[in-house]
């Protein structure tokens, strides 16, 4: 299954929840996606990943894009995600500048 | 600006194909598509492989137009691929006729040999399909990586502490108590450990991708599988092991490995790689074709003027290192790994092979160490040799080095042995040891940059085997006791294996810090097994190459239970970064100091009188601590007493300067907490005019 994504931005805080797999195949579409978001005065930057089953390389390097181009100071929140999917980030360093969390209070 | 060539010319069956670029070799992402790059010297044609992944059978053959043929190279981009998800090799048409080199067969799929990620061994130990049409199959990476502001470290060599590991073996265990067990990141779990023992530089035994399952067999002895464990045979030389990553099965194991490096980084430790560049995994003509075999057999190996395998390596096959076009291959192997991976220097296994001509001869410049001692992108990278092979070649002390290279001192390794067990006529020798090895490196003005020095490796015993047996015992690696060296120098300090004997337990525990302490007050770089410092044992395999198990798995409840070992260990690491006197970057000799002591000076059971005599066990130096470093530091006067007679002996001790009086920073002979004493801690002695040391023991004292 492709990835389905939603970006949606207010008040500096830009949610983008992700589903099915974010890989080579889908990662283009969201590296769109984001781009839209240079320039705005992002502060926060929130992944809603409930629903995602599998994260592959070119997935990790959107997020990193992100955090890179949107807003290097923004901080970069990791929600909901699946074991699987999380334990990949960790072992691939992302835990580092992200926070990596169950929920997010708004 | 958009690219006017980065559209397709030609359509074959479906895909879009253009001529590519013949550099960089290999596969490299490029607007649109993958360029596919590859050659031969012998070949006559070539056709890219195409297989979903994991996909017994391919799904596309495209053959490279002549016409995409630039020189030897065969090179074409393809456009609109599933790159994540696609797995390629290349069949090689040429002539089949081993008397002149050839062994081209149009029916085998060939691995790129430089696939920078490689699949098929996806996760550690799970059985191959053995039917595999191709077994190890080249994948397209993404090799970007988040480094930020990560950089080498730079660390300058003698003021590295390097600790030898094997990444399945350190957190395999068990008892490792970590997440990702045998993986990088497993390792990555552990840096609070290694950072609280103090070691500065890990050096990772082979990670470059290998077939654990290469001659794997039941042992006769055990009926425990045998596997390739260590790994020094190469299937690609450009991608890291897959079943090292936890995250191999999802084909990310590059990102986990560089992610292990950057944050062994910011934490103040080097990474080394431990590179095998003498043979392949493809062993002799009756090995498997995995790659160069198929793609110029003649050019990637050394061969008899009948066509057959030269073997200086024992492995049946020996890579032609000073061909000029596998010579490129290996230089271009290390950039990459320099550059991508941001690795802080290799060990080169066997590395004496590295300076044989393409007949097996040795030559007297050889142009590949030559162009490695010099190339600016490994400039600042440590190049370590293993300085001999097994084809005869040993060149501890004379390997070609241009002042670049160091080398593994077996000499050191040899003479600490010896001398710890008690033989005679050591003293001598162990006085080039422990300041650097000048007998061997003066010559070449190399200073003890040049000296890496171990007394254990993963080749041969461990520390605490070294003290527990006199003899290998190999009987589980199926080869009746057949393999591994024979001369260990070791001793079992009273009883072979395992004692009940307090007194055996206790003079080993007193051997192995006598060992260590030898092994870090020496000039030089020193080196440390990992796991000696817990006391590991093997259970007296020396050659545990094939025992992927609790032989060679580091058992971490032995922190707890030899944990006096373990203090001590931490403590000798903090004593030797704490004085730089023991890091010289020259050899001793050279430097006139205001305070009238020279820079070292040999004392025994009398001051400044060394009795090198053959029946002589007993020997002292002192380092003045001014104007060390070329004299960019001072430090305090250090002497170290060594006595490895059976019986205790008074040393005499030098005078020190009005003022300073002698403190024990160390005393072998004494047990926890009397054994070693923190930086700033050191006890003051009551009679400064003579120490008791005591048998088989060392003794360091400062003078402040």
């Amino acid at each position: 299954m492709a990835e389905q994504v939603t970006v949606t931005c207010a008040g500096g805080c830009a949610k983008v929840v992700l589903s099915g797999k974010l890989d080579a195949v889908s990662a283009p579409g969201l590296q769109e996606e984001l781009k839209k978001l240079i320039g705005q005065p992002i502060e926060k930057l929130v992944f809603y990943a409930n629903d995602l089953e599998y994260i592959s390389s070119a997935g990790l390097r959107v997020i990193i894009f992100a955090k890179q181009k949107i807003n290097v100071e923004a901080k970069v929140y990791f929600i909901g995600g699946q074991d699987a999917v999380v334990n990949v980030l960790k072992m691939s360093g992302l835990d580092t500048f992200m926070s990596i969390q169950p929920t997010f209070e708004e | 600006m958009l690219r006017i060539d980065t559209h397709p010319t030609h359509q074959y069956k479906g895909f879009d194909i253009r001529v590519g670029k013949p550099l960089p070799f290999g596969a490299t992402l490029v607007p649109g598509g993958v360029n596919f790059s590859v050659y031969s010297s012998h070949a006559r044609s070539c056709e890219l492989v195409l297989f979903k992944k994991h996909e017994p059978q391919p799904y596309a053959w495209i053959p490279f137009p002549d016409e995409f043929r630039i020189g030897n190279v065969f090179t074409m981009v393809v456009f609109d691929l599933d790159y994540e998800n696609i797995e390629y090799g290349f069949r090689m048409e040429g002539p089949f006729d081993p008397r002149e080199g050839h062994r081209f067969d149009k029916a085998k799929i060939l691995m790129d040999p430089y696939a920078k990620a490689i699949g098929g061994r996806d996760v550690w130990g799970t059985e191959p399909d053995w039917t595999n049409v191709y077994p190890h199959r080249a994948r397209v990476l993404l090799d970007d990586f988040d480094w930020e502001d990560d950089h080498p470290l730079e660390i300058p060599i003698e003021d590295l502490i390097i600790y030898e590991m094997h990444v399945r073996g350190f957190t395999r265990h068990p008892s490792s108590g970590i997440k990702h067990p045998g993986t990088f990141a497993g390792i990555r779990e552990k840096i609070p450990y290694l950072n609280g023992l103090g070691v500065n530089g890990i050096e990772l035994m082979p990670i470059h991708e290998f077939d654990e399952f290469e001659n794997s067999r039941l042992s006769p002895a055990t009926g425990q599988r045998l596997m390739n464990y260590w790994g020094y045979s190469n299937v690609g030389f450009f991608a890291p092991k897959a079943g090292f990553a936890a995250t191999g099965k999802f084909g990310m194991q590059a990102d986990e490995l560089k992610n292990l490096i950057k944050e062994l980084h910011k934490n103040g430790m080097e990474l080394i790689l431990d590179v095998v560049f003498n043979h392949t995994a493809e062993g002799n003509e009756n090995g498997p074709t995995i790659s160069y075999r198929g793609i110029d057999n003649k050019t990637y190996y050394m061969l008899t003027p009948d066509g057959y395998y030269y073997n200086f390596t024992g492995c049946g096959n020996t890579l032609n290192c000073n061909n000029p076009i596998v010579r490129n291959m290996i230089l271009d192997c290390l950039r990459y790994w320099a550059t991508d991976y941001h690795v802080d220097g290799f060990r080169f296994d066997l590395a004496s092979i590295l300076g044989r001509d393409q007949n097996g001869a040795p030559m007297h410049s050889p142009p590949l160490l030559e162009t490695l001692a010099f190339d600016p992108i490994l400039g600042k990278c440590k190049l370590i040799a293993e300085a001999w092979d097994a084809g005869g070649l040993y060149q501890v002390g004379s390997f070609p080095s241009w002042g670049r290279w160091a080398e593994w001192n077996g000499k050191f390794r040899d003479d600490v042995r010896k001398f710890l067990k008690g033989d005679p006529g050591l003293v001598g020798a162990m006085m080039q040891r422990l300041q650097g090895s000048p007998d061997l490196y003066q010559w070449q003005k190399r200073g003890t940059r040049a000296s890496v020095n171990f007394i254990t490796a993963h080749d041969g015993f461990t520390l605490m085997d070294l003290v527990s047996y006199n003899g290998k015992h190999n009987e589980a690696n199926g080869e009746n006791n057949g393999d591994g060296a024979n001369d260990n120098d070791s001793w079992n300090c009273g009883g072979e294996g395992p004692s009940a004997d307090p007194a055996v337990n206790r003079l080993r525990l007193k051997q192995i810090k006598n060992a260590v302490t030898m092994l870090l007050v020496s000039q030089g770089t020193p080196m440390i097994l990992a796991g000696d410092e817990m006391g590991k044992t093997q259970g007296g395999n020396n050659n545990a190459y094939c025992q992927d198990n609790e032989t060679s798995w580091l058992d971490w409840r032995l922190l707890d239970k030899n944990a006096e070992l373990h203090d001590y260990f931490k403590s000798i690491i903090h004593f030797r970064k704490a004085h730089p006197a023991l890091r010289s970057c020259h050899h001793f000799g050279s430097n006139a100091s205001p305070n009238g002591y020279p820079d070292i000076s040999w004392h025994g059971t009398e001051a400044w009188s060394c009795d090198a005599s053959p029946e002589s066990r007993a020997l002292a130096f002192l380092l003045n601590g001014e104007n060390v470093k070329g004299g960019t530091a001072n430090d305090s006067f250090i002497y170290v007493a060594l006595n490895m007679h059976w019986e205790m002996r008074g040393f005499r001790l030098p005078q020190l300067p009005e003022g300073l009086t002698w403190h024990v920073a160390a005393n072998t002979d004494m047990p926890a907490p009397e054994d070693i004493f923190e930086p700033g801690e050191e006890k003051r002695i009551g009679d400064q005019s003579e120490f008791l040391v005591g048998p088989r023991s060392v003794v360091v004292l400062i003078g402040k």
